[in-house]
């Protein structure tokens, strides 16, 4: 494949899995967990580096999903010792990734591995660093990475698709009829973390932030039903992901951004033109 | 008292550090309708929630029919305030009755069309059948706690719990809850019911449950729903000042 195809479909990789779990991050109201465990998963890819000392998928995987429960269970934690939600993971969030950023700068040193590329992403890179699969041939690493990371959220969410659903919605009921609702919640969160760590070498830290929540913002605008919602919000996923990389191409810029940036647009086109929440329909028809 | 349904003993919980329940001890008969009445801040959510596992208790036992909360979860069904979830969650009336049933679909099988026929009974039982594929958003409160609690119908369960209900709804709406809840205790169900409304006590309710952090008094509401005991719930002043009076009396003689 050319190197413009590995581009965009590693990007698009990423807008899918971005806007599927970013669906339920909005509705679970939980938005800036995904800003805080984007951080924290560095701290995951770094223990796993001095431990292993390559930065390669399962191990990456399993540092990142451990970095995000951990994450998870520190501000749980915090708040349930009285400081408010926000603040708690605040604290928590800076706290690992410094750790992080300390890490990488003293024991690492001159590895593949560094603070910039971990929140910006560098996919211009990606199709150079390759690997090879039965049957498929040479692939790029970042997008089997990617791929598997897809086929993790989307047979989870299809599986449990109605206890996804019921945990976001109630949570109270859910529990009541024996739904192990926290349990869930943290595979939720290991899924947030999969999903984060494996976009970032692309995308890096900031912008999966984007990918994860604006899509989903924007598909919450134009649908009334939660499994046109999924579709929607990835199906935005992939257009922002494709439309950023040739903004990027024509203006020359960095292709993260760009990616981010559409996601922005998309958001804003949503917020005004949508028939049922937008702003022109709300002022043509008045809520009920 | 025969047939207990349900036995709280020693029930202690807290809410942020402050005790919020302190020793409550209660039975509730089999097949009755329980009106549990208390001032803002008393723990009437707090209780309910405290029996179902869904806020952690401090210490104390409950007991359902004589068994633990995890051997009857399948039998009890949860009303809780309307409130507590996002009514601009992307779903339909019909959807959000058919959650009720999830315990009973299983692991990794989806609602069948049996499951939607009986969501669409529970609609049309609580006269919202014309709504079912209607956004939640865009009914009214009124409506939406039908959609409640047709929720809590299609469960089938033998003891609900239900948190203020009839809180914010039109006269229709009271009307329909009220007549589904009799049905449910003729048909034997044990209820109850978080309930503000002081005036209709004594209509609705055939048992009451005066709760302020400690059980005041619990029992058939012609015997317990009296002038005296609610004051010892609600008139926090006029305890204090009665006892005040109380004191102030012998010291004089002295």
């Amino acid at each position: 494949m050319p190197y413009t195809g590995w581009i965009i479909l590693t990007a698009s990789l990423v807008g899918l899995s971005c806007g599927l779990i970013g669906v339920f991050l909005i509705l679970r109201r939980m938005a800036m967990m995904a800003d805080a465990i984007s951080h924290t998963v560095l701290l995951g890819i770094v223990i796993a580096f001095i431990i292993t000392r390559e930065v390669s998928g399962t191990p990456m995987l399993i540092g990142a999903v451990l970095a995000g429960l951990l994450t998870t269970f520190l501000v749980q934690w915090l708040h349930s010792l009285n400081i408010e939600q926000h603040a708690s993971m605040g604290i928590v969030f800076t706290t690992l990734f410094a750790v992080g950023v300390i890490l990488i700068s003293t024991s690492v040193g001159n590895a593949h591995l560094d603070v910039q590329h971990a929140l910006m992403g560098e996919i211009t890179f990606i199709p150079w660093n390759t690997m090879s699969l039965p049957v498929i041939g040479d692939v790029p690493k970042a997008t089997a990475l990617l791929a598997l990371a897809f086929v993790i959220v989307l047979s989870f969410i299809v599986a449990f698709y109605k206890e996804w659903k019921i945990t976001s919605f109630d949570p109270a009921l859910a529990a009541s009829l024996g739904i192990p609702v926290v349990f869930l919640h943290y595979v939720f969160m290991s899924l947030v973390s999969i999903t984060t760590v494996a976009s970032f070498d692309s995308v890096g830290a900031i912008m999966v932030v984007a990918m994860l929540i604006t899509p989903a913002a924007s598909a919450y605008l134009w649908t009334d039903k939660l499994s046109i919602m999924l579709v929607l919000s990835s199906s935005f996923g992939v257009i922002s992901a494709i439309a950023g990389y040739y903004t990027a191409v024509w203006l020359n810029t960095s292709i993260s951004g760009s990616m981010a940036f559409a996601t922005g647009l998309v958001f804003l086109v949503s917020f005004v033109f949508s028939p049922k929440h937008g702003l022109i329909a709300k002022y043509v028809k008045p809520a009920l | 008292m025969e047939d207990v349904a349900i036995k709280v003993e020693n029930l202690f919980a807290s809410y942020r550090k402050n005790t919020v329940l302190s020793d409550v001890n209660l039975a509730v008969e089999s097949g009755s309708l329980t009106g549990i009445v208390g001032p803002n801040g008393a723990g009437k959510s707090t209780l309910l929630k405290s029996m179902l596992n869904l806020h952690p208790s401090l210490t104390g036992s409950v007991a359902f029919f004589g068994q633990p909360f995890k051997k009857m979860k399948k039998k009890i069904g949860y009303v809780p305030q309307r409130g507590s979830v996002d009514w601009d969650f992307p779903t339909d009336a019909l959807d959000v009755v058919t959650m009720g049933l999830y315990g009973h679909i299983g692991w990794l099988k989806r609602p069948s069309r049996f499951h939607k026929e009986k969501a669409y009974q529970a609609l049309e039982k609580m006269g919202m059948k014309d709504y079912a594929k209607r956004q939640i958003s865009q009914l009214s409160g009124g409506q939406q706690q039908r959609v409640f609690l047709a929720r809590a119908l299609v469960q089938d369960a033998e003891l609900y719990f239900m948190d203020e209900p009839l809180a914010g709804v039109d006269a229709a709406t009271e009307h329909a809850i009220m007549t589904t809840l009799k049905e449910l205790k003729t048909l034997g169900k044990t209820v109850m019911v978080v309930h503000h409304d002081l005036q209709t006590v004594a209509e609705y309710f055939d048992h009451v449950l005066l709760l302020n952090q400690t059980v005041i008094e619990h029992g058939p509401t012609n015997q317990t729903f009296t002038k005296d005991n609610i004051s010892r719930t609600y008139g926090g002043n006029m305890r204090w000042m009665r006892e005040e009076d109380h004191d102030v009396v012998p010291s004089i003689k002295q």
